[in-house]
């Protein structure tokens, strides 16, 4: 046996296996992050889009970046942004979980074929039906909206105003969000042990007790790495920020990180500034990932 | 009796969230069924289908939609036949052997898994068009490959990892190879890890925009996703078709709608199950 262990310790063979994988990631994620460390570090504009040297500015780009109010907003917008749809997406997605341990089979499961519906959507395809949901004119949100007595959205424009904007934005990621919270949540609540609870039933715990006191710890780590996940994941929403764009404004007011860089790259081909932002987004990725990857790891040892 | 009251008003509500939750799929076909002139009224229709696949026709009869379907069906299946092979050969090496830089390796590839494709977009554009390969197949499933690598190898490594070494070893104490051992005894076991990664690329190269909306910048070289948002952006200037869009959003939502179904119940438990088991 010490033999098969000593032998797989010398053996070239996984770094061989792994030549593949490395050269694909170096390829298509190394190389680029590189290059983008350099250029936020250099002044790379449109005079360098037509050969002109770019001359190294190590880190004027982010000094400057630092002073300016614009990419501030957007910065303060995508927090807040990221941080209200998180939070709204955990406390259904958990809310719904409960309601599916609590509920008999068959709303259990049309709740559950639901969420998996949603869930299954390709972005751009949900995008265009929130579009259309939400049109000023002939949207099924506005009519539904305006039976309730009192309010009055007649031809109301959603995507006329920043605020409304992004509450359009939240719901669509909300909606596509939750069922994946749901189901994990639910996941963790299957594991809270039959006995557990009826033991406490016997001690006299409520309800309240009961969830505050053994449900909530017991799926403690699973919520955690959900909201972990959920902010990562709403830090990009460039595609459904993109797409709402389209139908509404392309204005500043209306960008989030993802459309910021992308506009400092298309629009304004400033390559320098649009790495030095980049480079901010994925710094901030990288630093909530940690948790996350810590969790992984774990796994793996384990 | 009291609980069963409650039990059946929460039975209630989970059939109203249900229909609330359903609703924008519902909408979506339900529209995509009806003629335009219905759908111009500002009573929409919620029931029932108009059961006319006129919209459709006229989707299909736009020039682009098989060039577009065309370029996504050949970048997906090329993302995916290469994903499937790197990460595998990759899973096969971190769950089978212990060697210097395991650990690195896979901080590596979560960490290049947590990565935005807006962090890094701009990079990768210039990268492609510097060796000119904007518009083109391959810039942007190159691209797909090293996005999707990253996953792959992770869920692969627990399938990998569930097949018992010790298999493989009575094989070859019985006269296999370690390569034979490993074709005839481990792959045949791995059949549903890899049909479950395979469908997860899939899915993540055919819903792909971002990288896509940045590699493929000309008109006549685009995928599904970026055909169906031409229809969106035309509606700015004129008055959209709904009936047309929403039958253009179905086509491309279908076939992911069910490899989905297929392979959820794996993706849960991958992302999140490291958590589950503390």
């Amino acid at each position: 046996m010490t033999t098969t262990v000593d032998r797989r310790r010398t053996n070239r063979s996984p770094y061989l296996l792994l030549i593949p994988a490395v050269g694909i990631l170096v390829i298509g994620m190394g190389y680029p992050l590189i290059w983008q460390v350099i250029t936020s570090m250099q002044e790379y504009g449109l005079q360098q889009q037509f050969g002109k040297p770019a001359p190294f500015v190590f880190l004027d780009n982010y000094i400057s970046l630092a002073g300016n109010a614009g990419l501030w907003a957007v910065v303060a917008r995508s927090i807040a942004f990221c941080l209200l749809t998180a939070v709204a997406t955990l406390a259904i997605g958990l809310l719904l979980a409960l309601l599916m341990s609590a509920v008999g089979r068959a709303p259990r499961l049309i709740l559950q074929i639901a969420l998996l519906l949603a869930w299954s959507m390709p972005v751009v395809a949900a995008m265009t039906v929130w579009i259309w949901l939400f049109d000023r004119r002939r949207g099924a949100v506005n009519y539904l909206l305006d039976m309730i007595p009192g309010v009055d959205v007649n031809r109301f424009n959603w995507l006329e105003s920043p605020l409304t904007f992004f509450i359009v934005a939240s719901v669509i990621v909300i909606w596509m969000s939750v069922p994946f919270v749901a189901f994990s949540s639910y996941a963790g609540l299957t594991q809270v042990s039959e006995e557990v609870m009826e033991a406490a039933q016997l001690d006299g715990a409520n309800g309240r007790q009961r969830f505050f006191g053994i449900i909530l710890p017991m799926i403690k780590p699973v919520i955690a790495i959900v909201f972990l996940l959920q902010i990562i994941w709403d830090l990009r929403v460039f595609t459904q920020i993109t797409m709402l764009q389209d139908a509404g404004s392309k204005s500043g007011d209306f960008d989030l990180l993802g459309t910021y860089i992308y506009k400092l790259g298309t629009k304004s081909q400033d390559f320098g500034m649009a790495s030095a932002v980049s480079i901010l987004v994925l710094a901030i990725t990288i630093v909530l990932s940690w948790f996350y990857i810590r969790s992984l790891l774990k796994e793996d040892e384990a | 009796m009291r609980a069963r009251t409650s039990r059946t008003l929460l039975g209630a509500l989970a059939i109203v969230l249900a229909l609330l939750w359903v609703f924008p799929v519902y909408w979506m076909v339900n529209s995509s069924l009806l003629p335009n002139t219905t759908l111009q009224s500002f009573i929409p229709t919620f029931v029932p289908f108009g059961g006319s696949l006129d919209n459709f026709a006229a989707a299909l009869a736009d020039g682009e939609f098989y060039a577009s379907l065309g370029m996504s069906v050949s970048i997906t299946l090329i993302a995916v036949f290469f994903c499937l092979i790197f990460a595998f050969l990759a899973a096969v090496a971190i769950s089978r052997f212990r060697f210097r830089g395991r650990k690195s390796f896979i901080v590596a590839v979560l960490v290049v898994q947590m990565l935005p494709a807006e962090g890094l977009f701009i990079a990768q554009y210039k990268m492609v068009a510097s060796v000119n390969l904007l518009d083109s197949v391959i810039g942007v499933s190159v691209i797909y490959i090293a996005a999707v690598v990253p996953f792959t190898i992770w869920m692969l490594r627990g399938f990998v990892a569930g097949v018992p070494a010790d298999l493989e070893e009575a094989a070859m104490v019985d006269g296999l190879s370690r390569f034979g051992a490993f074709m005839r005894i481990t792959f045949p076991l791995l059949a549903p890890g890899l049909v479950a990664s395979g469908v997860y690329a899939f899915l993540q190269a055919w819903n792909e925009f971002t990288v896509a909306l940045v590699l493929l910048p000309s008109e006549s070289a685009q995928t599904l996703p970026l055909w169906l948002r031409g229809f969106v952006q035309a509606s700015a200037t004129r008055e959209t078709d709904w009936g047309q869009v929403m039958a253009a959003s179905t086509l491309v939502a279908v076939p992911v709608i069910v490899f989905f179904l297929i392979v959820q119940g794996r993706l849960t438990s991958g992302l999140v199950s490291g958590a589950v088991k503390g």
